[in-house]
């Protein structure tokens, strides 16, 4: 298992495999569909997003409140690919590494391997297990989305599996099945 | 005439969509452990692992089992002979959803118009399925449903001749479009006949029936076992990284239809297949 730091260097980054296991831990972002289209509709409009993303990691996610007592709730991955669309401009932007579940578009993957990025792949349906590697949590942009602001998450541990990785390599294409 | 009151039906539905949230169904424990024992790749083990672990967690903390804590599907089986009293009944329905939603720390997921998309704050509307049914008793199902399988579910019309290759290399296409995202290992729901719209909520409710308990009509729990053996065939595995289970469930229900046509629809479930019942 690689320890990995968030956020990431640029030989971080180009350090993993896909393929490998890594327990990351530091500071990550959460950002979903909608917090996701108005960073770039504020990026289209005024060239820049109020949140400096170089090195940083984005975790597509969710949470339930948190319970008295607990950092965070239950807070497993999202479907990545409905943000393909919106990746490569945050990419540019100096985002070096994407957490979510499952496959990601040709573009995305040309992005991350033009940039030296990083996707992560955290197991979908364990909300419950991955909210205890969250230290601490707190709503920094776009409040008012209420389950899709954006998070700052210190993690500990984070249990994840490189799924794409700075050379291109994807964990899919070594599956074993095919989509067809 | 029996009467009950709405408020009783509330609580029911508030108490339901809590246990569905916090607590793994246990026909779905037996199946994910049955999986570990299967497997026989150490990462398809591993993953499976986490699983039972995340509920174990979940139930002993009383946090979800997973953080999309979805749109909250009801199937309501009314007693004809029931008067229920006091209230507007889906009211009463959606006040249950929101105290738990609000109060049970469970994430609110519903947008109050899909095109506009604001949160309504509330995880309401639910879905509210009523089927009229002799007696006076009232069965409460309450099922959250996540939308990372959602979106991968599917619904074909096909021809009244097509046989059940067919149907079934449309359901390996949807499993295997699903890849990753629908959170594999899967549970399908599968409803076949009635009208386009019937066996959508054929589909969905199929969900509801314990993934070990076999099908009534005999050529149905055939084609569930065929199906189950295909799809696992397939490789897909636990996370989509490979293994032996790809389905840890195959339920159908099947329903009369037109001469003219013969409607398949897919429900896809995750491996967090969710539902709670209480009859009252």
């Amino acid at each position: 298992m690689k320890k990995v730091v968030a956020p990431l260097t640029k030989d971080a980054a180009k350090g993993l495999r896909a393929g490998d296991e890594v327990l990351l831990s530091g500071i990550i972002y959460t950002a979903r569909d909608a917090a996701h289209q108005r960073l770039c509709a504020l990026l289209k409009k005024r060239g820049r997003i109020p949140l400096s993303l170089e090195g940083q990691v984005i975790y597509y996610a969710g949470p339930t409140p948190a319970r008295p007592g607990r950092a965070i709730g239950s807070c497993g991955p999202t479907t990545s690919s409905r943000m393909d669309d919106f990746t490569p401009a945050l990419i540019t932007l100096g985002l070096r590494g994407m957490i979510g579940k499952g496959g990601r578009s040709p573009e995305v993957r040309k992005a991350i391997r033009k940039h030296g990025c990083v996707y992560f792949l955290a197991t979908g349906g364990l909300g419950a297990l991955l909210s205890t590697k969250v230290v601490s949590a707190r709503a920094v942009l776009f409040r008012e989305l209420g389950p899709e602001a954006v998070y700052r998450l210190e993690v500990k541990d984070f249990p994840l599996i490189v799924g794409i990785d700075a050379k291109g390599g994807d964990i899919y294409d070594k599956a074993g099945w095919k989509k067809k | 005439m029996r009467n009950i009151s709405v408020a009783k039906i509330k609580d029911a539905v508030r108490e339901l969509c809590l246990k569905a949230n916090f607590e793994l169904r246990p026909d779905v424990m037996r199946g994910l452990r049955s999986a570990l024992r299967a497997e026989r790749s150490s990462r398809a083990r591993g993953i499976l692992r986490t699983i039972i672990d995340n509920a174990r967690i979940a139930s002993a903390n009383k946090l979800a089992i997973c953080q999309d804590t979805g749109m909250v599907f009801i199937s309501l089986e009314l007693g004809q002979d029931v008067h229920l009293a006091g209230g507007d009944l889906a009211k009463a329905i959606n006040d249950g959803v929101k105290d738990a939603y609000c109060r049970g720390y469970l994430r609110t997921s519903v947008v109050a118009d899909p095109l506009v998309r604001k949160n309504t704050r509330t995880n309401t509307p639910a879905m509210i399925a009523t089927e009229i049914v002799p007696g006076s008793r009232v069965k409460i199902t309450v099922s959250p449903k996540g939308f990372g399988s959602e979106n991968k579910s599917r619904i074909h019309m096909f021809r009244p001749t097509a046989s059940a290759r067919q149907i079934k290399d449309f359901v390996l296409d949807v499993v295997r479009a699903s890849g990753a995202d629908a959170c594999p290992p899967l549970i399908l729901g599968i409803g076949i006949g009635g009208t386009f719209d019937k066996a959508a909520l054929l589909a969905k409710k199929a969900l509801l029936r314990p993934i070990d308990k076999k099908n009534p009509v005999g050529g149905y729990a055939r084609l569930e076992k065929d199906l189950a053996k295909e799809i696992n065939a397939l490789k897909i595995g636990p996370m989509a990284l490979g293994g032996r289970t790809t389905a840890l469930g195959v339920n159908i229900l099947a329903y009369p239809t037109h001469i003219a046509g013969l409607p398949v629809a897919v429900n896809v479930s995750c491996h967090a297949t969710r539902s709670a019942s209480k009859i009252l």
